[in-house]
């Protein structure tokens, strides 16, 4: 079951976000809740979803179990503000960042770490 | 330049979205350009049940429905985007972007709203997320068990302090004067509560850790004594300052960089007006925004009719 209104693609298992990060190069998982830190997040990525078509764009809802695999994962251990964003190239994580970003913040990291 | 407008609107908060709605419904075209996420500062608001006929909702979703009627009557809008340049005098009004866009129209409505204020002190940008916080209701949950510090002395700060004794064992608020600036009973209840308690007439100096906050240095203004104090957690509510610096020579700003506006809403600019947080107000609210961006859009109306 969807939890989260955006127009992004929801992931709703580890599994589906697993298979996701193998079939696509580039992918920028945004993990959080309709809150107003995360909120502006998915705004930007769904702006960016139309100028960055070698990335797939993606939410995550913060209070699924399933997303375990982000709030578990070694990158987010030190993590206390939501949402929790990963990237990921060719499968492997390249950045994460905690808490609200900004467009610049955003693109700077899609461009030096997936987009390179 | 891509596009000329009758009414183009800076900033897609309340006061925006709405003279965005008044604007297009008068059938006059309309764009809205916005730095930040639409919604503004209603998006920071996780519940709001004050705005009348609407019984509880969240920030959100208000300005998501806004956002929609504006839309539905053929207003644009253009978000996240970075401006570069505003030209606001004469008969024609450019806005050009750093992507190189430009944007004319006949008359404009400022409605850049206020952003958070930051402290600007070591660590802040490295501990963000990482121990610092600016929503308690987002992140109250990760400071369960912790020893935390709230930031400020107004009615955020001390509401919000409550709020979140719900996760924290100990909640240091830390206040700059030696009063608070809140109402009373925010201050009553803050002062009541067994876990919270309160440093005076201090500021924070830095934030201090390793992989997360561990502790933030703190100066007792009256005596210069800088004291460290061990905390996992600082929420900080030190209030909004308007988001006018772009249009310091543009219009008229007052003292505290606000925009001086007339009963409605002309700036000293002849065709610029101003709405929301940005003017000079006692009360700031969505629905004062609401009625400030009312009335920019009529008095806008108006200002084409006459042209």
């Amino acid at each position: 079951m969807k939890l989260l209104q955006t127009n992004l693609q929801e992931v709703e298992t580890a599994a589906e976000l697993d298979k996701m990060i193998k079939e696509n190069d580039n992918v920028m998982v945004c993990c959080g809740r309709m809150g107003p830190m995360c909120i502006p997040v998915y705004d930007i990525m769904e702006e960016l979803e139309d100028e960055r078509s070698k990335v797939k764009f993606a939410v995550m809802a913060f209070d699924s179990p399933e997303a375990g695999i982000i709030r578990d994962a070694k990158e987010c251990r030190s993590f206390m503000g939501l949402p929790f964003t990963m990237y990921y190239k060719n499968g492997v994580v390249t950045a994460a960042t905690s808490s609200i970003q900004n467009r610049s913040q955003v693109m700077s990291i899609i461009d030096e770490k997936l987009c390179n | 330049m891509d596009d000329i407008f009758d009414v183009m609107i800076i900033g897609a908060g309340a006061a925006g979205l709405t003279a965005g709605i008044y604007s297009s419904r008068a059938r006059h075209s309309t764009l809205i350009l916005n730095e930040g996420a639409i919604g503004g500062q209603m998006v920071l608001t996780d519940e709001i049940a004050n705005y009348p006929g609407v019984e509880n909702t969240q920030g959100y979703s208000l300005a998501n429905t806004m956002k929609k009627q504006a839309k539905e009557f053929g207003c644009k809008i253009k978000s996240n985007i970075q401006i570069k340049e505003y030209q606001l005098e004469g008969k024609v009004k450019k806005v050009s972007l750093h992507d190189g866009r430009e944007f004319s129209a006949k008359t404009v409505i400022l409605a850049p709203g206020g952003k958070p204020r930051s402290l600007d002190i070591p660590g802040e940008d490295q501990f963000k997320g990482k121990g610092i916080s600016y929503c308690a209701t987002c992140d109250g949950d990760f400071f369960t068990g912790k020893e935390i510090a709230v930031i400020g002395g107004g009615n955020s700060a001390l509401e919000e302090a409550v709020s979140l004794t719900k996760y924290a064992e100990k909640v240091t608020i830390i206040h700059q004067f030696d009063h608070f600036q809140a109402f009373e009973h925010a201050i009553r209840e803050a002062k009541n509560h067994p876990r919270i308690k309160f440093i005076m007439e201090s500021e924070l100096r830095a934030f201090e850790g390793d992989t997360g906050l561990q502790k933030i240095q703190v100066e007792h203004l009256p005596s210069g004594n800088i004291s460290e104090i061990n905390v996992e957690g600082a929420f900080v509510f030190i209030g909004y300052m308007p988001n006018t610096k772009a249009f310091k020579d543009l219009v008229t700003l007052n003292s505290r960089d606000e925009i001086i506006v007339d009963e409605d809403k002309n700036t000293s600019t002849r065709g610029v007006f101003a709405a929301g947080d940005c003017i000079p107000k006692k009360y700031r609210q969505v629905t004062t925004a609401v009625a400030d961006g009312t009335i920019a859009a009529l008095s806008a109306s108006a200002y084409l009719r006459d042209l």
